[in-house]
C-alpha cells in the first residue's frame, strides 16, 4: 500500500507532504491513516496469535510443561486484550477510514487531524500493555474481563499500567467513532440519502454510536478497579458496602455492546461482497438496516447473560434469557437475506466471496451455540467451559476475522492498484477454513464434557481432543503467514487492477481509479 | 449545489496529533507509575513523567488551537466544517454523559442493591447472618459492614449555595452567548466575566466542603461506598468544572482580543454547551447524592 500511495503523492498539488517516515506521523489523509490502522491491526493479530500458540502448546498435553500457570494466565489475558482492542477493532476502523469517504463521496473524514491522533494513540497504548508483561510480578493475569477481586485484591502492580493503557485505548476509540459518525452525518455527497448508503456505512454508523455509548462505561469500570486497588475505595468490596457483582454489571454493560461493535461492521462487509459476487442486488436492504438498529438497541438490554451463574434474582435471569433470544430474530433476518441474495445468483467464487460465504455458515454456527448459552438453566452447565471458548471464537475468528480478510481481498485492488494472487488467496482460504474448524469445533465437545477454560492443565480424558485442537491452532497460525505473503506480494506488484475489478460490484468506490489517488471526491459526485 | 457544497477544508499535514499521542502516552505511563510508587511508598520518577505529559498536552493544545484559529480567521472554514465541529462536540458530550451515567449507576446499585442485600433484604438473609450479623442497611452508609464509621453531608448550606451558583452561571453564560449573537461586545464581556467568576467561586466552595468532610466529618474517599461514590462523583464533576472554567477563561481572553463574530464562534458555542452540560450533571448530583 505504501508504495502505491507514495507514487500518487508526487502528483499531488495540494499539500507539500513531508518526505519519508514523518509523513506517516503527520498525515491527515484518510487513506494513509486507514493503511496505518490496517497494518497495525495485522501486526497485533500476529502478536496476539503467537500468544494463542503459547496457550495451545501448553495445552497440547495434560500436566504443566512449557510455562508456569501465572504466565499462562497472562497469555490468556493479553491474548484477549490484544485481539479485541488491537486486532479486530483497529482493523474495522482502518476499513472505515479507507472506505467510508469513498463510499459516500466525501473528500476525507470530517475531522482529519483528530483522525491521526486516534490512530497514533494505539501503538503507545499497546507499548504500555505489552511492556507490562516484562515487569516484576508479570503483566495482567486476570482475564481480559478483569473481574474484581482478581484485578483488585489479587493482582500485581502492573494493574495500574493495564488500567491507563485501557483508558487511552478508549480515548482513541471514542475519537475514531466520533469521526465516523460525523463523517456519515455531515459528509455525504448530494443525493446520498441515508437509505441509499451502502450497508458497510450503515453498520459502521450504528457501531460508532455503540462505541461512543459504551467506551466511557469501560473507563468507569477501569477507574473503579484502579481506586479499589490503589486508593482504598470499596466499590467491589462487600466489607465497605460494595459488591464484586457490581463490577460484572458495569463491565458487561460495556462488554455486550462491545461484541456487537466487533461484528456489525462484518455484517456490512459481507453485505457488500455477497451481492457483488452473486451479481444481484442485496436482498432486503431496508430490513438489513432495521435489523442492524434492532441488534444495537437490544445489545443494551442483555448484558447479564454473561452472569447467569454469578447470582441474580430469578426474574432478572428470565428477563435476560428472553431478551438475549430476541437478538436471534434480527440476526436471522440478516442470515436469510444473505442466503436469499445468493439464491439464483450468478455466483463466482473468488477469494473474497469464499471468505464471505464461510462467514455466513460459521458465524451462524457461533450464533446457534450462542442461543444454547442463552438458555439460563443450560448455561449453568456450559458456563466457563471450553464450550464458551468455542462459541465466541466461532463468532470472532471465523466471523469477524474472516470478514476482515474478505474485506482485504475485496478492496486490495482498490488500495494497491494491483490484483492479489488469486491462487495464493484461495490457498490461504482453504488452509484457514479447514484449520479453523479443526481448531474450534472440537472445543464444543471438551467443553460439554466439562473442561474449564483459562486453566493450564486438564483431566486425562481430554488429552486426545486437546491435541487435535492444538494441531488445528498451529495450522491456522501458519496459514496466516500465507496471508502476509499475499499482502506483501500485492503491495509490491502484480497484475494491474482496473477501476472496477469485480463485475457485480456496486458503489462509488469503484468509480475512482485503482489505486485510489490520495485525494478523491474533492468535488462531491452527484448520486441519483 | 456548488454553493451548498463548497470545498471542504482538509488540513495539511500537522505535527500536533502525534505530539498529542506522545503526551497521552507520557500521562498514562507516568500516572500508572505514580500510583504504583504511591502504593509501594517509594519516591519514584512516575510523577515526573506524568507532569511532562501534561505539559506536552498543554503545548499541543496551544499549537493545535492556534492553527485552527488562524485557519478560521483566514476564512478557510466552510459552513459544512462548522457543522462537523458542532456535531463532534455534541457526540463528545454524549460520551461524557455515558461516563457519568455509569458512576450514577454504581451509586444506585450500591445504595439500593449491594447495601440492602448485605443487610439481608430480598432472599439474602443468610448473607447478613453469616457475614456481618450486626450490620443493618442504612443510607448514607455511615457504618460499613466492616465497621468503618464516617459522617455524611446534607444538602443544606454549601451544596445548596453551589447549586444556586452553577444554575445562575448557566444563565449568565447564555446571556453572554445572546449578546455575542447580537454583537453587543460590552455585555458579552461582562456576562462572560461573571460566568468565569461564578465557576471559580463554585470550585473554591467545593474545596471548602472537601476540607470540612476530611477534617471535621471523617468522611474520606476510603470510608466505604458512601464516601467512594460521593468523592468519585463530585470529584470527577469538579475536574469537569475546572476544565470548563479554564475553557471559559480562554474564551474570555479571546473575546478581549476581538475574536468571534455573531455567525462564526464555534469555540464559544462548544464551551457554552460544555458548561451547560456540567451544570446539568451538578443538578443530578445535588438531587441523587445530596438530597435523596
Amino acid at each position: 500500500m505504501s508504495t502505491a500511495v507514495g507514487e500518487m503523492t508526487n502528483h499531488d498539488h495540494h499539500h507539500h507532504a513531508p518526505s519519508g517516515f514523518t509523513r506517516w506521523l503527520f498525515t491527515t489523509n484518510h487513506k494513509e491513516i486507514g493503511s496505518l490502522y490496517l497494518w497495525f491491526s495485522f501486526i497485533m493479530f500476529l502478536v496476539g496469535g503467537s500468544m494463542a500458540m503459547v496457550i495451545r502448546a501448553e495445552l497440547f498435553e495434560p500436566g504443566l510443561q512449557l510455562v508456569d500457570p501465572h504466565f499462562f494466565n497472562q497469555m490468556t489475558t493479553v491474548h484477549g486484550l490484544v485481539m479485541v482492542f488491537g486486532a479486530v477493532m483497529p482493523a474495522f476502523v482502518g476499513l472505515a477510514n479507507w472506505m467510508i469517504p469513498l463510499m459516500i463521496g466525501a473528500p476525507d473524514m470530517a475531522l482529519p487531524r483528530m483522525n491521526n491522533w486516534s490512530f497514533w494513540i494505539l501503538p503507545f497504548a499497546f507499548m504500555i500493555l505489552l511492556g507490562s508483561l516484562f515487569m516484576d510480578g508479570g503483566g495482567p493475569a486476570f482475564g481480559w474481563t478483569f473481574y474484581a477481586p482478581l484485578s483488585t485484591t489479587y493482582s500485581t502492580d502492573s494493574t495500574a499500567l493495564f488500567v491507563f493503557s485501557v483508558h487511552i485505548m478508549g480515548i482513541s476509540s471514542i475519537m475514531g467513532a466520533i469521526n465516523v459518525i460525523v463523517t456519515v452525518m455531515n459528509m455525504r455527497a448530494p443525493g446520498m440519502t441515508y437509505m441509499k448508503m451502502p450497508m458497510f456505512v450503515w453498520t459502521w454508523f450504528v457501531t460508532a454510536f455503540l462505541l461512543i455509548a459504551v467506551m466511557p462505561v469501560l473507563a468507569c469500570a477501569a477507574t473503579m478497579v484502579l481506586t479499589d486497588k490503589y486508593f482504598g475505595t470499596s466499590f467491589f468490596d462487600a466489607a465497605g458496602g460494595g459488591d464484586p457483582v457490581l463490577f460484572q454489571h458495569i463491565f458487561w454493560f460495556f462488554g455486550h455492546p462491545e461484541v456487537y461493535i466487533m461484528i456489525l461492521p462484518s455484517f456490512g462487509i459481507v453485505s457488500a461482497i455477497i451481492p457483488a459476487f452473486s451479481r444481484k442486488k442485496l436482498f432486503g436492504y431496508s430490513s438489513m438496516v432495521y435489523a442492524t438498529g434492532a441488534i444495537a438497541g437490544l445489545s443494551f438490554l442483555v448484558w447479564a447473560h454473561h452472569m447467569f451463574t454469578t447470582g441474580m434474582p430469578v426474574g432478572a435471569e428470565i428477563f435476560f434469557m428472553y431478551a438475549t433470544m430476541l437478538i436471534s430474530v434480527p440476526t436471522g433476518v440478516k442470515v436469510f437475506n444473505w442466503v436469499a441474495t445468493m439464491w439464483r445468483g450468478s455466483i463466482s467464487f473468488e477469494t473474497p466471496m469464499l471468505f464471505a460465504m464461510a462467514f455466513v455458515v460459521l458465524f451462524t454456527i457461533g450464533g446457534f451455540s450462542g442461543l444454547m448459552l442463552a438458555i439460563t438453566p443450560a448455561d449453568f452447565q456450559y458456563h466457563d467451559s471450553y464450550f464458551v471458548v468455542a462459541h465466541f471464537h466461532y463468532v470472532l475468528v471465523s466471523g469477524a476475522v474472516f470478514s476482515i480478510m474478505a474485506a482485504a481481498y475485496y478492496w486490495l485492488p482498490k488500495w494497491t492498484g494491483h490484483m492479489y494472487d488469486e491462487k495464493l488467496g484461495r490457498l490461504h482460504f482453504w488452509c484457514s477454513l479447514i484449520s479453523v474448524n479443526v481448531l474450534f469445533f472440537p472445543m464444543h465437545f471438551v467443553g460439554l464434557a466439562g473442561m474449564p477454560r483459562r486453566i493450564p492443565d486438564y483431566a486425562l480424558q481430554f488429552a486426545d481432543i486437546n491435541q487435535i485442537v492444538s494441531y488445528g491452532a498451529f495450522a491456522f497460525g501458519l496459514s496466516q503467514l500465507i496471508f502476509l505473503w499475499v499482502l506483501i506480494k500485492c503491495v509490491r506488484g502484480g497484475e494491474k487492477a482496473p477501476d472496477k475489478p469485480w463485475e457485480g460490484a456496486e458503489g462509488l468506490e469503484w468509480t475512482v481509479p485503482s489505486p485510489a489517488p490520495l485525494h478523491t471526491f474533492e468535488t462531491p459526485p452527484e448520486v441519483k | 449545489m456548488a454553493q451548498q457544497h463548497e470545498k471542504y477544508y482538509v488540513p495539511a499535514y500537522s505535527p500536533w496529533p502525534i505530539i498529542g499521542a506522545i503526551g497521552l502516552f507520557l500521562i498514562a505511563f507516568g500516572a500508572a507509575h505514580t500510583v504504583i510508587d504511591m502504593k509501594n511508598e517509594i519516591d519514584g520518577w512516575g510523577s515526573n513523567v506524568l507532569w511532562t505529559g501534561i505539559i506536552v498536552i498543554i503545548l499541543m493544545m496551544f499549537g493545535w488551537f492556534r492553527d485552527q484559529i488562524n485557519e478560521s480567521l483566514a476564512g478557510m472554514h466552510s459552513a459544512q466544517l462548522g457543522r462537523s465541529y458542532r456535531q463532534g462536540m455534541t457526540w463528545f458530550i454524549f460520551s461524557e454523559i455515558m461516563f457519568f451515567s455509569a458512576f450514577f449507576g454504581a451509586l444506585f446499585y450500591a445504595r439500593f442493591i449491594a447495601v440492602e442485600w448485605l443487610g439481608g433484604a430480598s432472599n439474602n438473609l443468610m448473607t447478613n447472618e453469616v457475614l456481618w450479623p450486626a450490620f443493618e442497611a442504612h443510607w448514607p452508609l455511615t457504618t460499613t459492614p466492616g465497621g468503618i464509621e464516617s459522617g455524611s453531608i446534607g444538602w443544606m448550606g454549601l451544596p445548596l449555595y453551589n447549586t444556586i451558583i452553577l444554575i445562575v452561571s448557566s444563565f449568565t453564560c447564555h446571556l453572554a452567548h445572546v449578546n455575542l449573537e447580537k454583537n453587543n461586545r460590552k455585555m458579552l464581556t461582562l456576562w462572560l466575566g461573571i460566568t468565569v467568576l461564578l465557576g471559580c467561586t463554585f470550585l473554591y466552595l467545593q474545596g471548602v466542603e472537601y476540607a470540612h468532610a476530611y477534617q471535621d466529618l471523617g468522611l474520606r474517599l476510603d470510608t466505604g461506598v458512601y464516601g467512594n461514590t460521593f468523592f468519585m462523583l463530585t470529584g470527577f464533576h469538579g475536574v469537569h468544572v475546572t476544565l470548563g472554567t479554564i475553557m471559559l477563561l480562554v474564551m474570555f481572553l479571546r473575546v478581549l482580543r476581538g475574536h468571534f463574530t455573531p455567525d462564526n464562534h464555534f469555540a464559544f458555542q462548544a464551551t457554552s454547551w460544555y458548561w451547560h452540560f456540567v451544570d446539568v450533571v451538578w443538578v443530578c448530583l445535588f438531587i441523587f447524592v445530596y438530597v435523596m
